[in-house]
């Protein structure tokens, strides 16, 4: 119990979301109404997995200094478990789009930046399943990796904010933070983005120690 | 139910949308007021907080079966 107690912040703070981001006064924005509240749950997966993917590159860069197939197994299910977040991310996205742009997709500079992120990612799991050697495939994925994070800080932070965008934030348009001026949202904003970020930590962390156990079953190493 | 999965969304999806289109620019804004009063949101937040536990609780049960299982790869 001593050393979850990371895991009850996690599920106390969604869950505090979760009620206070329906219950707590909003500002009345034209055209977002109540949906302004789903800044409170997709925001959060974007933040959940642009650090569960720093995990994956932090522990690539490990195994290339140390070669322990622990960080190549750490780096790939972090990698995995940002793609959970990623795939909800850009689904609650543009079911959010749909009712506030009109459809469900349109060629934003965010959204397909997003896109190819996740197709980068994709790619990384090709690379992991067509090498058969486990230093090689170790090796050779770490790198593939590290492109992989810059090329999502690009397609992510960087481009979006180059290009004329929809997406809140981005290309001349005012983030979130311009509305919030009682910091109302904010007090449910910051738990919610803390909380999921525990959240998945903790789905990866299940994911890491599963694939250890299964590694010890199948070859005793 | 998976065959007919995708017409039940998205018809429920486009019952959502028949609340987006009635504002003109000078409109007071619509927001769920009326819920609140009649306290029905408090349903949607019940529904969420289940839903919600429930996948904390398969997350802990996980959590413990991987645990036991370290454990006896520990001890073998």
């Amino acid at each position: 119990m001593k050393k979850n107690w990371w895991k009850i912040i996690a599920v106390v703070f969604v869950l505090y979301t979760i009620i206070a981001g329906f219950i707590f006064r909003v500002p009345a924005q034209p055209i977002l109404h109540e949906s302004i509240r789903n800044l409170y749950f997709h925001v959060p997966m974007w933040f959940s997995m642009m650090t569960i993917l720093f995990v994956s590159v932090f522990h690539s860069i490990k195994y290339l200094s140390n070669s322990t197939i622990e960080s190549d197994i750490a780096a790939s299910q972090a990698a995995h478990t940002g793609m959970l977040v990623g795939a909800l991310g850009l689904i609650t996205g543009s079911i959010w789009a749909r009712y506030t742009w009109g459809a469900w997709w349109v060629a934003d500079t965010k959204l397909n930046g997003a896109a190819i992120t996740m197709l980068i990612y994709m790619a990384y799991f090709v690379l992991r399943g067509s090498l058969d050697e486990d230093q090689k495939r170790a090796r050779i994925s770490a790198v593939y990796n590290i492109f992989a994070y810059v090329m999502l800080v690009v397609f992510l932070m960087i481009l979006p904010r180059m290009n004329d965008s929809l997406h809140p934030g981005n290309g001349g348009n005012p983030g979130f933070n311009k509305y919030d001026l009682d910091s109302n949202m904010r007090m449910v904003f910051y738990p919610a983005v803390i909380g999921w970020i525990l959240l998945v930590v903790w789905i990866f962390t299940l994911r890491v120690r599963l694939e250890k156990v299964k590694r010890k079953i199948l070859f005793n190493d | 139910m998976i065959k007919y999965s995708k017409n039940i969304l998205s018809l429920a999806l486009i019952l959502l949308t028949t609340g987006v289109f009635a504002q003109s620019v000078n409109a007071p804004i619509d927001m769920a007021d009326g819920l609140y009063q009649s306290g029905k949101i408090y349903v949607v937040v019940t529904v969420l907080t289940v839903i919600f536990i429930g996948i904390v609780i398969y997350l802990i049960l996980l959590d413990r079966k991987i645990s036991k299982l370290e454990k006896e790869i520990k001890n073998k």
